[in-house]
């Protein structure tokens, strides 16, 4: 069963989510509809730690034995942490997409973004829009 | 799913991985009836064939099957295709659906050239096909005909009832492991499938889409036509020399002959990532800042736990134990090229 998109935090119509920590920073990650729809995740490319992203830019790379995929910024920022263990254990993607799957922490580079940005329940609608 | 040659297909029924593997420890059951079937009858059936392939089918006997090529007359592949003779003057040729017009068509050409005594016929759309493939297919299958699969060698086929249907069962498939390939009227197809699937629970059996089928396929070092092979290469550049036979005349034989006094330029090799990443389709493959080839296959391969493809290379880089490197997006990745098969099940 799919996990139920946490209300915690914000969501872009890509399938990300930010979870904003309130000083400035936000992590990122794909959301749990994600990575079933990717299934088998077997590889992740992190971002650079320094990289300035732009909101909508590829910043990260998941690949499932059957296709490449881009992880999308869902805000503007500056990578200044990424989740390492994804290197080697990828597979934590599928297992907690929401948690130990976290992607990358990003300094905010217009946190005015946020408001773009789709609550969970709105984001529940757009997945279930998707399936249909 | 996906569009597959023009079928809807599923890429897989739980995921890629699952299935994979469950090919490799118990079985699978996979949907094939998307590939073409074409009848060649008549008292110079033989005569056709041998002037249409590559192989020399002279030795084949009733009751075997050949892998062959089917070269176009600049020497490229238009098909892999597997024959069945059937009787002294039957055969049926496998293609892969893709590339079953075009086979039709190349024959038929031929046949209206050299006028030879037999017929053609197009049975796809009423032949059905069914893979079971792995360790536990022999088990599955056998609770479902009379006929004692151990007698069906590897690359042989007999007529036999399957769950009350005629149908074709052929020791062989697109898997590495062991397994069957089950042809059947179209229309019976579905009441097999069911069969095989209530028989084959309690050997773990489940069904499986074409990630898997991609996957298993490539491990085993097996090419995809339209990937791997197409119109623009000759068997040649391809491990599959072996298809050839040189001391009989063939449709394409000149040019296939003057590309092998030429010289291949290039080869298709295997590979593994020895760098991070996974290697795709249309990546290049690099030797410093030269371009040297370019990447047909590559997945991560669930058995061996590493990233693996397969890729044209120019033929002074296609030694096994030669370093190569990937441009993966925007770095370059190290690889190896290795022999194939990357996987080889244990007999």
């Amino acid at each position: 069963m799919p996990k139920s998109n946490p209300t915690d935090r914000l969501y872009s119509k890509d399938h990300e989510w930010v979870k904003d920590n309130g000083d400035g920073t936000a992590v990122v990650g794909i959301t749990d509809y994600a990575q079933e729809m990717l299934t088998d995740i077997v590889f992740v490319e992190l971002p650079p730690l320094g990289k300035k992203v732009a909101q909508g830019e590829p910043m990260a790379v998941v690949e499932s034995v059957k296709s490449v995929s881009d992880v999308y910024a869902p805000v503007s920022g500056e990578v200044i942490d990424v989740n390492k263990t994804l290197e080697e254990m990828p597979e934590l993607l599928n297992q907690d997409a929401f948690g130990e799957g976290w992607i990358a922490k990003l300094k905010l580079g217009n946190a005015a973004e946020l408001k773009s940005l789709l609550n969970a329940a709105d984001y529940d609608d757009l997945i279930k829009e998707e399936k249909h | 799913m996906i569009d597959f040659g023009g079928w809807a297909m599923p890429v897989q029924y739980t995921n890629v991985i699952e299935e994979h593997q469950t090919t490799r420890t118990s079985a699978t059951l996979f949907d094939i009836c998307h590939m073409g079937e074409i009848e060649v009858r008549g008292a110079q059936a033989l005569h056709l064939l041998q002037f249409s392939l590559t192989r020399d089918l002279a030795w084949q006997k009733t009751g075997q099957v050949k892998l062959s090529a089917l070269i176009n007359d600049q020497g490229g592949i238009i098909d892999d295709l597997t024959v069945y003779k059937m009787a002294e003057d039957f055969y049926m040729l496998v293609t892969n659906a893709t590339t079953r017009e075009s086979d039709f068509l190349r024959i038929k050409s031929i046949l209206e050239d050299k006028k030879f005594d037999c017929t053609l016929s197009d049975v796809s759309a009423k032949t059905g096909k069914l893979d079971l493939q792995g360790p536990r297919a022999e088990e599955i299958l056998q609770t479902l005909t009379d006929t004692n699969l151990k007698s069906i060698r590897f690359y042989t086929f007999v007529a036999s009832k399957v769950a009350g249907t005629q149908a074709i069962i052929s020791r062989s498939g697109y898997t590495g492991e062991d397994g069957f390939e089950i042809y059947a009227e179209a229309i019976k197809i579905g009441d097999i499938w069911d069969k095989v699937m209530a028989a084959g629970t309690v050997f773990g059996l489940k069904p499986a889409g074409l990630g898997a089928r991609d996957t298993l396929r490539l491990e085993s070092g097996m090419m995809l036509n339209g990937q791997d092979i197409t119109e623009a290469v000759s068997p040649l550049e391809v491990p599959y020399s072996w298809l050839v036979d040189w001391h009989k005349d063939f449709a394409g034989k000149p040019a296939l002959a003057a590309i092998r006094d030429r010289g291949i330029q290039k080869k298709l090799v295997g590979f593994v990532m020895t760098g991070r990443g996974i290697a795709r389709h249309g990546y290049k493959v690099m030797n410093g800042t030269r371009e040297i080839g370019l990447v047909t296959s590559g997945t991560f391969s669930p058995t061996l736990n590493k990233a693996i493809g397969l890729a044209f290379v120019d033929v002074a880089f296609s030694a096994p134990d030669t370093e190569i490197t990937i441009a993966i997006r925007d770095s370059l990745s190290p690889a190896k090229v290795v022999k194939l098969p990357f996987y080889k099940r244990q007999k």
